[in-house]
């Protein structure tokens, strides 16, 4: 089957959205190839949380068109919403586990009530997931037990028991202690190379450089540029770009 | 002057402040269960639903919380059946002990849930759970937790305030008081009696209920 | 069969609210004053002081109000002393407001920051200055708008002293019942009386709350 016949994960045209009197986002065009590994980068207020929201409708946006996997999103029919978000997975800057249920519960809790697997399947799914990111031991364990990165790769298995084919990533490794980043990213990393339709927004550029097929760079709510990491990273184009770049330093 | 005490008198009658102990607390437990449940649908109302639901609510829970109890059960009781709906006394009592409770736990519910976290939200409906989904299994379970104290101390005086039921023959504990005076006229020693069973219901009652919150609600779940 | 006109009904009630009124200003003056003592004997360093307080908050908090009244009805009667409904009543509401009004105003003085109390002690005060001078003036800021909400558990707690007999608005609403065969009629009047009473206390003390800035615990 040829790839060009397939449509882009998610194609988002002249996007816009304004908080108020503030408009953060001034007209994104993007298209993501299924499979395609983005790294968005930029300085806070960009812009990239909220395109990275507008995606699975946690923002809404003013103008422009949004669509994921050939759907075009609309805000105003939530069967619609819910179906899109099985697709599309995210992952927080502040996890966001369920503080009362255990790791293996936060897993379950989605797949059951909205794919309605049975119990013993789901059971199944959710070890396998939990070992998947490293975490069979902690099936039992609250997220109050956890390390920032244990709670992480519980978020990440709890996105990914919905079998989405698109994830996105908003500074999941932000809120994280230095030492804790590095197992988080592998989960990360392995899931780009299996195949996952993956959009980071995302500071750790060395992170970005080896994994990322495409880097975005976005700057007063708009692509100032964007290619691959190789050479992006090395040849920026942009004044605003290599300042960025050298004030990472 | 010599005051004489005779609370054998009342004491010897335990059977029917037993039974009186026993009717409150029946009382209290179906009032309770109904009540909160009345209460967090109302809470919901006030935070997701339709303006006229919300102003609905709000004028419910005004009026419950700016109008004595005994008013509003006298008005289930005699006031009702004029509109042709005759209730009997216990079912008069659980009724308006529900709506006073559901008036005030919409309001410690709804204080519960509004203190949850902007991101616990995000992250259900980005697992693409509808809003009621959210709403039973992530938003409540923590909610619960949090106004426990508050709602049990309500429930509490719910059951103190329950001891007026007896004024339309609802046999629970004050009426078995009631009873057991108009008998021996030992009316301080009854009451004081029946003033002591309340205090040990209030302890045991707050007991049961910090252990059923826990077990039931707090959605603490393994496995 | 005398008919009576909503008119009849009403004014009749209305001047039983009097009674509701003033039962309500008496036990909330007089519990507030009981109160104030209770609150320096909570607030002395003397353990046993504070935990008699307590007891008896417990007591009065753990314990119908209907209960309160027969008790002081019944046991004004035990000690030989005139017992009207009106003294039984003034003395039940009474006890039980200064309990609930202590425990409220010991919660705003528990509310005042702890740097306070150091602050006053550094300063050299004696713990009577620190009270009044730091402590207490802070403390009462917090307390105004629970205050006057707990007015509204006063009349509310008013309409039980009909049971002992005490003609207020409730005890009125019950009589006109009996003569007039119009319970729903009439007891909607008292409970929209009530409510005429109460809520613009309610949305007073809310306002409070919201003007003075603090939330209590």
């Amino acid at each position: 089957m040829s790839d060009a016949l397939k449509p882009a994960a998610v194609a988002i045209e002249g996007l816009r959205k304004s908080f108020g009197s503030n408009e953060v986002l001034k007209g994104i065009d993007l298209q993501v190839q299924p499979g395609e590994v983005i790294a968005i980068i930029g300085k806070s207020g960009s812009g990239k949380s909220t395109l990275l929201r507008c995606i699975n409708g946690l923002e809404t946006f003013d103008q422009g068109r949004l669509e994921v996997q050939g759907q075009v999103l609309s805000h105003s029919k939530p069967g619609a919403m819910r179906a899109l978000r099985q697709e599309v997975g995210m992952i927080f800057q502040s996890f966001n586990l369920f503080p009362h249920l255990s790791a293996g519960r936060n897993v379950k809790l989605a797949p059951g009530l909205v794919k309605q697997t049975p119990g013993p399947q789901l059971d199944a799914q959710a070890r396998a997931l939990l070992a998947r990111v490293g975490l069979a031991d902690k099936f039992d364990a609250y997220p109050d037990q956890l390390s920032g990165g244990q709670q992480q790769r519980v978020a990440i298995a709890r996105a990914l028991a919905m079998s989405p084919s698109i994830l996105l990533c908003d500074e999941i490794t932000s809120a994280l202690d230095p030492e804790l980043v590095g197992e988080v990213l592998a989960v990360v990393e392995t899931l780009a190379q299996e195949g996952m339709t993956l959009l980071m927004v995302t500071h750790e550029m060395n992170f970005a450089r080896k994994v990322s097929d495409r880097v975005v760079f976005m700057h007063q709510g708009r692509i100032h540029e964007q290619g691959p990491p190789q050479t992006l990273f090395v040849q920026p184009q942009t004044p605003e770009l290599r300042q960025f770049l050298s004030s990472l330093t | 002057m010599a005051v004489e005490l005779d609370f054998a008198a009342v004491l010897t009658q335990w059977p029917i402040l037993l039974k009186g102990m026993g009717w409150t607390l029946g009382l209290t437990v179906v009032s309770a269960i109904l009540g909160v449940l009345l209460g967090t649908a109302c809470a919901w109302v006030r935070t997701q639903g339709r303006s006229w639901g919300r102003t609905l609510v709000a004028t419910y829970v005004e009026l419950i919380r700016n109008t004595p109890f005994i008013v509003q059960l006298f008005f289930i009781f005699f006031g009702l059946p004029s509109l042709g709906l005759r209730l009997s006394p216990e079912w008069s009592s659980v009724i308006a002990m529900v709506i006073n409770l559901g008036a005030y736990s919409a309001e410690i519910v709804r204080a519960g849930i509004q203190a949850t976290p902007a991101g616990q939200i995000e992250a259900a409906l980005s697992l693409a759970l509808t809003r009621m989904q959210t709403f039973i299994y992530v938003v409540l379970p923590p909610a619960f937790e949090r106004i426990w104290p508050a709602l049990v101390s309500q429930i509490i005086i719910v059951m103190l305030g329950s001891a007026v039921c007896g004024q339309i023959s609802t046999e629970e504990l004050s009426f078995a008081a009631n009873l057991i005076q108009s008998r021996n006229f030992r009316a301080f020693e009854a009451f004081l009696v029946a003033t002591g069973a309340y205090l040990l219901l209030s302890v045991v009652t707050r007991s049961l209920l910090n252990w059923a919150g826990p077990r039931f609600l707090f959605g603490r779940r393994r496995g | 069969m005398v008919e009576f006109s909503l008119w009849d009904i009403f004014s009749n009630l209305l001047l039983a609210a009097r009674w509701t009124v003033a039962l309500s200003l008496i036990a909330f003056v007089g519990g507030g004053l009981v109160g104030l003592g209770l609150l320096v004997a909570r607030t002395l360093p003397l353990k046993w002081l504070q935990i008699a307080v307590a007891g008896y908050v417990q007591v009065f908090q753990g314990t119908p109000l209907l209960m309160q009244l027969f008790l002081a009805y019944f046991g004004l009667a035990l000690l030989g002393w005139e017992t009207s409904a009106w003294t039984s009543a003034a003395l039940a509401l009474t006890l039980y407001s200064s309990a609930f009004l202590v425990e409220i105003w010991h919660g705003c003085v528990r509310a005042v920051p702890k740097g306070q109390w150091e602050a006053a002690q550094s300063l050299a005060l004696s713990f009577g200055e620190q009270l009044r001078h730091v402590i207490l003036p802070q403390a009462l800021r917090i307390a105004v708008a629970p205050t006057v909400g707990f007015l509204v558990q006063v009349v509310k707690g008013t309409a039980l002293a009909s049971v002992i007999g005490f003609i207020e608005l409730t005890k009125a609403g019950t009589m006109i019942t009996n003569a007039t065969f119009k319970p729903f009629l009439v007891y909607g009047c008292v409970a929209l009386l009530y409510f005429l009473i109460c809520y613009p206390i309610s949305l007073y003390a809310r306002s409070l709350e919201g003007k003075l800035h603090v939330r209590r615990t």
